[in-house]
């Protein structure tokens, strides 16, 4: 990022320096300025009174234990259903992509229908029609491992990103050189093939960034099951669960974004570093010259 | 379907009202996202840092948790705002951290050659930025951008938890819960009502891609 | 899922049933009936042989249904199902608690994932249309509460001479849909999923009004230390039910039955929990309804 941003500007010089120096320190000092009347009327409405921090921060409170042991709980909920969801919209992102792009015309229209029926629809709305619908034809769902509210959460997730998923592997093949797929088929592979061993590595390595993203966004989605309330018991849902017992809403939601923060930041990091591996092995392998124009970006 | 015929009069309010609240979030999530993506290429290293911090906040953070921060925390601090302006703020800064992200993406893709030329017409960099950079930046962002928007238009559902009150997520909850109405007719109403608005701005966002496509 | 379990359990009927016996000795003050008779096929008596039963409650209705950290709701409400459960011979301790928040009671009591719903739930005419009422148990009154300081807001026609004010309630719920006939817009009305966001609302000037049933205000004002109080009369009358699989007149006939002939763990019920909030009055058991 930084460097090509340098592309951008020269490097500042003396004057510029000292500018963005003193603009450094006066924004510092109003951000500063700003926090700390934020602190005082916080502490003026007596948010920062002990008792409604006590059980999140001082071990010797009696709910410290029990908050905490929740906490566990609802994250380890988030993660498998984050898991599940991440797992299963790949698959189907791949099948729903590759179709979209193989089928003729004519076959390539119910899959364009789902794919904008479910890009279109909010996925709180997604998650109640896979409820009902589950609930209605009384599909078999017992055989699953864990509660229904899962697996409602989970399939309604991956409706809505397996979409996205497909559309994002899309851009990355339209984006490849056209002489890829003709390459490909130069050789005698057939059209499905050169998608698979030529075109869907190549886009998949291009869109990595795009696919963690969006990775990220299943793992806050899975927060949405606590607005519709089905019961299944994951972070936001226990954060909402202790701060409505201990009535201390603004300190127990702190702390729960907080955790969603780190971890989800956590991923976007690996991510980055995972970008980084591939396009050093992809451009010391092949075509050193053209990757600076396509990555300098 | 009966459910939606009977109370087509709230169904249209709160589709008015959701539309409203969109475009809103629209206009004001392009701003602030276009405001942090250029500090975010900014020479200034503590403009960066913001930008940096922003962007990693607000990516990573539910939005339920956001906007349960807008309507609450900030009252606590002592500003007074309506929830349609709570949920708004919490929307356009959520979306506004994705829109910074879908520029700075574009504003990569820009051709080194062109900011060097810029550069080398003695353009300072507000005004490289301003006059050659973004214009370019946003077309080829348009694809992202227009991603980022449709699942904004779809987040507007969960604001609705947060006190707006009659928008078209509330008028499902009004109709399911204190009316005993099935929800799946209620919810198809709902759904078509989304529809229409994320069908819509899609097609428009074809059209728009075509019209301004870069080609290379 | 829910449902398999309790087929298994049927199966293990005469076990359940010694377990039930054995473990009714649980501290809990709720009579647990030891031998049971209820007509083949009933309700009743697949409950009973069961040895356990589900019931939807409120996890988030402080008095009413409120669930604790170890996941197990309090109040009310949660009481009121203890009676019922015990005079089919399930102990408290074999009653699997279910979340039901208001927009899918009549669903999940539809899809047969609970045995019955005791979820502050009000009767009327819509939901009677997909279930059953049995009770009432309790008539709650809806009412407005405001800042202490508030002066101009004396009662719920006080609303509409005064179009800048902001009433809150919960998305969704029948004082929700009552208060509208006293605004002059739908502006006015703020909605959230619980009352404690409400009451946080109230006490940093977001809204100047919070409504619903007055047992509820009390709840949250008591927590306030003085800082909010009730205006008004009691303005409608709520009375609430217990939400069971539509005709099924069995077994509410058995639970009006039940709750009549339990009137001292009923009042007892209601002084450990709702009771013991300053300036709530004890109710009397209201006569049931007819069961349809």
């Amino acid at each position: 990022m930084t460097d090509s941003s340098s592309v951008l500007f020269d490097v500042p010089g003396p004057k510029a320096r000292r500018r963005a120096q003193v603009l450094t320190v006066v924004g510092g000092l109003v951000i500063l300025a700003l926090v700390a009347l934020a602190v005082m009327r916080l502490a003026e409405r007596g948010q920062f009174d002990a008792e409604l921090w006590s059980p999140w921060i001082n071990p010797t409170d009696e709910n410290f234990a029990q908050v905490w042991r929740l906490v566990g709980e609802g994250l380890l909920a988030t993660v498998i259903a984050a898991a599940l969801a991440i797992a299963l919209s790949l698959v189907v992102g791949i099948a729903v992509g590759v179709t979209r792009m193989m089928f003729t015309p004519i076959l390539r229209i119910p899959v364009v229908a789902f794919i904008e029926l479910f890009r279109g629809l909010p996925v709180v709305i997604t998650i109640v029609y896979v409820w009902r619908a589950i609930v209605e034809t009384e599909v078999p769902i017992d055989w699953l491992p864990g509660d229904d509210a899962l697996w409602y959460l989970v399939i309604g997730l991956t409706l809505y990103n397996s979409v996205i998923i497909a559309e994002i592997l899309r851009a990355g093949v339209a984006s490849l050189p056209r002489g890829q797929r003709e390459a490909g088929l130069a050789i005698g592979m057939t059209p499905w093939q050169t998608m698979r061993s030529i075109q869907l590595p190549q886009a998949f390595r291009t869109m990595l960034p795009a696919l963690v993203s969006q990775l990220v966004v299943i793992l806050k989605d899975t927060s949405l099951v606590a607005v519709i309330g089905l019961g299944y018991r994951e972070l936001l849902d226990r954060g909402n669960q202790i701060a409505q017992f201990l009535d201390n809403p603004i300190q127990s939601l702190f702390i729960v974004g907080a955790i969603y923060v780190v971890i989800n930041y956590t991923l976007s990091r690996i991510a980055i570093w995972l970008e980084r591996r591939l396009s050093r092995a992809s451009s010391s392998a092949d075509e050193p010259e053209a990757e600076p124009a396509a990555a300098g970006a | 379907m009966g459910p939606v015929i009977d109370n087509l009069d709230l169904y249209w309010s709160g589709f008015l009202q959701s539309l409203e609240f969109i475009l809103w979030c629209l206009v004001g999530s392009l701003l602030v996202g276009t405001v942090m993506a250029a500090f975010r290429v900014s020479p200034v290293p503590s403009l960066r840092a913001l930008a940096v911090a922003y962007v990693n906040v607000f990516r990573n953070t539910p939005l339920t948790i956001v906007l349960f921060f807008m309507a609450f925390g900030l009252p606590e601090l002592g500003i007074n705002q309506s929830y349609f302006f709570f949920a708004a703020l919490g929307l356009i800064l959520y979306t506004g951290a994705f829109v910074c992200e879908a520029l700075r993406s574009g504003v990569n893709a820009v051709p080194a050659g062109q900011a060097e030329a810029a550069r080398a017409l003695g353009l300072t960099f507000t005004q490289s930025m301003r006059q050659v950079i973004l214009p370019q930046a946003f077309r080829s962002a348009i694809p992202p951008l227009g991603s980022v928007q449709i699942a904004m238009f779809k987040n507007s559902a969960v604001a609705g938890a947060f006190g707006i009150g009659g928008d078209l997520y509330s008028v499902g909850k009004t109709l399911t819960s204190a009316r005993g109405y099935d929800y799946v007719p209620v919810l198809t109403g709902v759904a078509i009502g989304y529809l229409i608005i994320t069908l819509t701005a899609a097609a428009l966002l074809t059209l728009l891609e075509r019209k301004v496509a870069i080609v290379r | 899922m829910r449902l398999n379990r309790l087929k298994a359990g049927a199966a293990a009927a005469g076990l359940a049933l010694a377990l039930t016996a054995c473990g009714s000795d649980s501290g809990s003050d709720v009579e647990v009936a030891s031998d049971t008779d209820f007509p083949a096929g009933s309700t009743m008596a697949e409950i009973a042989d069961a040895g356990t039963m589900t019931v939807g409650t409120k996890f988030d209705q402080p008095g009413f249904g409120l669930a604790n950290l170890e996941d197990v709701p309090e109040g009310f409400d949660v009481e009121v199902a203890k009676i019922i459960a015990g005079a089919m011979g399930i102990a408290p301790e074999d009653i699997e608690w279910t979340e039901t928040p208001s927009d899918i009671r009549e669903q999940v009591i539809e899809d047969g994932d609970v045995d019955m719903v005791v979820a502050t739930y009000t009767i009327n005419d819509e939901r009677k249309q997909r279930i059953t009422f049995a009770g009432p148990y309790y008539t709650a009154g809806q009412q407005l509460m405001v800042a202490s300081d508030n002066d101009t807001i004396t009662g719920p026609d006080d609303l509409a001479s005064n179009p800048d004010a902001k009433v809150c309630s919960v998305t969704g719920s029948t004082p929700a849909d009552q208060i509208k006939e006293y605004l002059t817009s739908d502006d006015q009305l703020v909605l959230f999923d619980v009352y404690e966001k409400c009451a946080d609302a109230l006490s940093t000037g977001q809204v100047d009004v919070v409504t619903t049933d007055n047992v509820i205000l009390l709840g949250l004002s008591s927590e306030a230390d003085g800082e909010f109080k009730l205006v008004g009369e009691q303005f409608t009358e709520e009375p609430y039910g217990i939400g069971i699989a539509k005709g099924d007149t069995e077994f509410c006939e058995f639970i009006n039955t039940t709750l009549q002939e339990n009137e001292d763990a009923y009042n007892e019920a209601w002084a450990s929990t709702a009771g013991e909030v300053e300036g709530t009055e004890a109710p009397t058991l209201p006569e049931p309804d007819e069961c349809v």
